[in-house]
């Protein structure tokens, strides 16, 4: 990843951000994807998620319109488009398309995305993201659930607390999207994490299900 | 436009249409197919008799050796000299090899000290590897074309099953370089065969596609919107295929006859009968199964039904391969907008039954199914040497994982996430003073290590001693646009680094290509010469577009002295590109560096001055700035 020049910082919002083209050395916006002089395709330099995909900083995300930017990025990047050029050319596309591919897997699943926006509003630190919760009415939630699930003898019964857990996945993701668009991170953060230990659940109870058919 | 650097009456590039033209190729376990986009449409390059398929079979009973039709004919007379199937080899140990009532149809070497676990055959007096034998069979393949099209070929985009793990995806690009060509694209078969069926017909919307071809299965799921190919799920059994339809049935002859203990010659004899008598029952409701084994006159009549009942469960497990994708891509089979038949298996009615009914719909087979895979490689063949609309977006088929204590496997990468990827994880020592760490590379679904496969392993050596738990290792996993795995390790906090492209623990290692190069008569020192003269040029020519980009923008910050000593560098640059000596190429190279090093300083000072008198630079890029793609 290139080093970023940060210069004339106070006077311009936005940021003047350039660095030197690594084909004609000439300046180019660290932002760029390519330079205005040469053409040459750039690295993809660090830029959040939603930026690099060209959408609005939020929990709710279009999905087409996802979409849409992911594939219209990849048609110009990806480094198929740049199969004849010289090796360097195709290295920085492949990093591009790199950084696109990690942008769109973790905004296309709401719940990587909550996470993602999380991190990114200083709620969640990279260390404490896959720490364990102290929120008791969470645990208790989740152990109970975890027993019916061990109790459970027929298809049928696994059948109805899978039901159960998707119904409430879908209610927290209305939960989630409330809480970022007033701004109650707390919320946003415990919606989250009870997403999370839902999903684990739905997959144990796949496995479950998968291990009584065979 | 790279000639337009080149002075008028200088000599272009001699070779321009070379460069520019490249083949696809399908590899198969059973037959290959090579086809090449000439003018708009794709064309499969046939024989003398209009026949596209060569069969995968290589024979070593003469001084050359020969391969497709020729080589099937040497198989009565000389069973041990010729060789088939050897898709399935590839990338695999000696333990993987299937086994007929206890024979091998090959006759395996004993593994030399030294070398890596890839399995080795005994031909004759020769000793060779799945690798040595594919690039026998793409040369053949290459040399078809360039018969057919009258010049040389170099390049090819080349199928692999979707399904094929690093190894076996690795050991089928070393075959391409020892057969003197150059890989532009390893493209999964599915994926190519939805491209061939989505140009065709313009579809959009979800697709899957059914390929069950010699020796593979693959299923996979496709998104089709406006010239994008997005694989969404991939799944299936790289262990397989018709060749194991003609088991089942080379099976149940020897249990009907109570023939045992065939030699390696003769197990082959009786599968090629057992798939004559398969091939039969596709139209026919019976077929005998003939053929002369172990002292025996082997004839049984065997109708479709018992047939069907002997290879019923390996459909089931196709099905179940087919329920896993569409469960990993979240949809059901209503979802599904068209089904495609790929490969010579789904010929087999049971097949298109079965599939049929597992997507409630009639299966698509329009495009000949033993041809489409190589119409697609074709196809995308043509997108990567001239440009194209199109663009495939595939996924790796099996998870990438990582060995940790008490022989359980951490995921690093997902199964069916998008490629190109990279995703790193942090590790740390498990005892005081550790210097070293053994990386282990697996693939696979499962948690323990035994089930995965192994990929390879490598150590991260010079960590300073610290306490157990202070070391901080980033292992970091990026699988390219081809499917292949590098991995890398790092100490963080000292930055001790260490990195394999993984050699798959089948694959072949440095020393050993090396060799096979070497010997090898159609890739001699000078073509490897001639390759790295080539790369050279192009690197070059890029070097000088730039230059004049550059200097045309912001030629007025040099003064006259200064450009002409930066276009009389440029000129012998030129000068350099023109001649064969690639040393004259670097040296150049490196002067013009030299000589354009203020001319860059320059540029970058008046940008900064600019920016602080608040001009922005990435108003000037408006255009181009990651909001506005297209």
């Amino acid at each position: 990843m290139s080093v970023v020049q940060n210069i004339g910082g106070t006077g311009t919002p936005g940021g003047a951000e350039f660095v030197p083209c690594w084909s004609c050395k000439g300046p180019v916006a660290s932002r760029a994807l390519f330079c205005h002089t040469c053409g040459a395709i750039q690295a993809p330099g660090s830029t959040d998620h939603f930026t690099r995909l060209g959408i609005e900083r939020s929990f709710d995300v279009d999905d087409d319109k996802l979409e849409k930017q992911y594939l219209g990025f990849q048609r110009v990047l990806h480094p198929d488009r740049f199969a004849g050029k010289p090796a360097k050319e195709r290295a920085m596309a492949e990093a591009q398309a790199v950084a696109l591919n990690e942008a769109y897997a973790t905004l296309d699943d709401p719940l990587k995305r909550a996470t993602y926006l999380l991190r990114l509003k200083g709620v969640l630190s990279e260390a404490a993201a896959d720490k364990t919760v102290n929120d008791p009415a969470l645990l208790m939630e989740a152990m109970e659930k975890r027993e019916a699930l061990a109790e459970a003898e027929s298809a049928d019964a696994i059948e109805k607390l899978t039901v159960e857990a998707a119904g409430d996945a879908i209610q927290l993701l209305s939960d989630i999207s409330k809480a970022f668009a007033s701004d109650d991170l707390t919320a946003a953060n415990r919606a989250t994490l009870r997403l999370k230990y839902l999903r684990k659940f739905l997959e144990e109870a796949r496995l479950r299900r998968a291990a009584l058919e065979d | 436009m790279l000639l337009q650097i080149h002075e008028p009456g200088e000599t272009p590039e001699p070779h321009a249409l070379e460069r520019k033209q490249a083949i696809g190729i399908d590899l198969g376990t059973t037959n290959s197919v090579v086809a090449m986009v000439t003018g708009e449409h794709p064309e499969v390059l046939r024989d003398a008799t209009g026949d596209g398929l060569v069969p995968s079979v290589v024979s070593y009973a003469y001084d050359e050796p020969a391969v497709g039709r020729q080589a099937l004919s040497d198989l009565a007379e000389y069973p041990d000299f010729v060789i088939s199937s050897i898709k399935r080899l590839m990338g695999r140990g000696a333990q993987d090899v299937k086994r007929l009532a206890g024979a091998l149809p090959y006759e395996i070497a004993p593994q030399e000290e030294g070398k890596s676990g890839m399995v080795r055959l005994k031909v004759g007096d020769q000793i060779l590897t799945p690798v040595e034998i594919s690039a026998d069979i793409l040369k053949a393949l290459k040399t078809r074309a360039e018969i057919s099209l009258g010049h040389k070929v170099e390049k090819a985009v080349i199928t692999v099953p979707a399904y094929f793990d690093d190894a076996a995806r690795t050991a089928t690009k070393d075959a391409a370089r020892l057969a003197g060509l150059e890989v532009l694209r390893l493209v999964n078969e599915p994926t190519a065969a939805a491209l061939a069926y989505g140009l065709d017909s313009a579809a959009e919307g979800i697709y899957a596609v059914y390929d069950l071809g010699g020796g593979t299965f693959d299923i996979s799921l496709l998104k089709l919107q406006k010239g994008v190919f997005q694989v969404l799920a991939t799944g299936g059994d790289a262990q397989l295929g018709g060749d194991d339809f003609d088991h089942a049935l080379a099976d149940w002859a020897m249990r009907r006859t109570g023939i045992q203990g065939l030699t390696s010659g003769e197990a082959k004899i009786l599968l090629q009968a057992a798939r004559a008598a398969k091939e039969r029952l596709t139209t026919a409701s019976g077929a005998e199964l003939k053929a002369k084994v172990a002292g025996h006159d082997v004839r049984q009549s065997i109708d479709r039904g018992t047939f069907e009942v002997l290879i019923e469960p390996l459909i089931g497990r196709t099905l179940r391969a087919c329920r896993q994708v569409l469960e990993d891509a979240k949809l059901t089979a209503a979802d599904v907008k068209g089904v495609v038949l790929v490969g010579g298996s789904t010929r087999v009615p049971l097949v298109r039954a079965f599939v049929a009914d597992f997507f409630k719909q009639q299966p698509l087979a329009d495009i000949n199914p033993d041809e489409v895979v190589a119409v697609g490689a074709a196809l995308q063949a043509k997108a990567l040497t001239q440009g194209s609309d199109t663009l495939l977006l595939d996924v790796i088929p099996l998870s990438l994982g990582i060995e940790t204590m008490g022989g359980i496997v951490e995921k690093v990468i997902d199964r069916n996430t998008a490629i190109p990827v990279t995703k790193a994880q942090d590790f740390t020592t498990y005892q005081d003073g550790q210097t070293g760490m053994l990386i282990h590379v697996v693939q696979g679904e499962r948690e323990t290590v035994d089930a995965c496969r192994s990929l390879g392993r490598f150590e991260l050596k010079g960590i300073p001693p610290m306490v157990a738990g202070a070391a901080r290792i980033r292992v970091t996993y990026a699988v390219d646009a081809d499917g292949l795995l590098t991995v890398s390790a790092e100490e963080k906090t000292t930055g001790v680094k260490s990195e394999i492209a993984v050699k798959p623990s089948y694959g072949l290692s440095d020393d050993e290509m090396a060799d096979m190069l070497r010997d090898s008569l159609t890739f001699a020192r000078e073509d490897m010469e001639k390759r790295l003269l080539l790369e050279a040029r192009v690197e070059a020519e890029r070097v000088l577009l730039a230059l004049n980009a550059a200097l045309k923008a912001d030629g007025a910050l040099l003064t006259l002295a200064e450009r002409n000593e930066i276009e009389r560098v440029a000129q012998k640059v030129r000068d350099a590109i023109a001649g064969e000596d690639r040393d004259r190429v670097h040296n150049a190279m490196e002067e013009l560096d030299r000589a354009t090093h203020a001319f860059a300083q320059k540029r970058m000072d008046r940008a900064i001055q600019g920016a602080l008198k608040g001009q922005r630079l990435d108003e000037v890029e408006a255009g181009m700035a990651p909001d506005t793609p297209n």
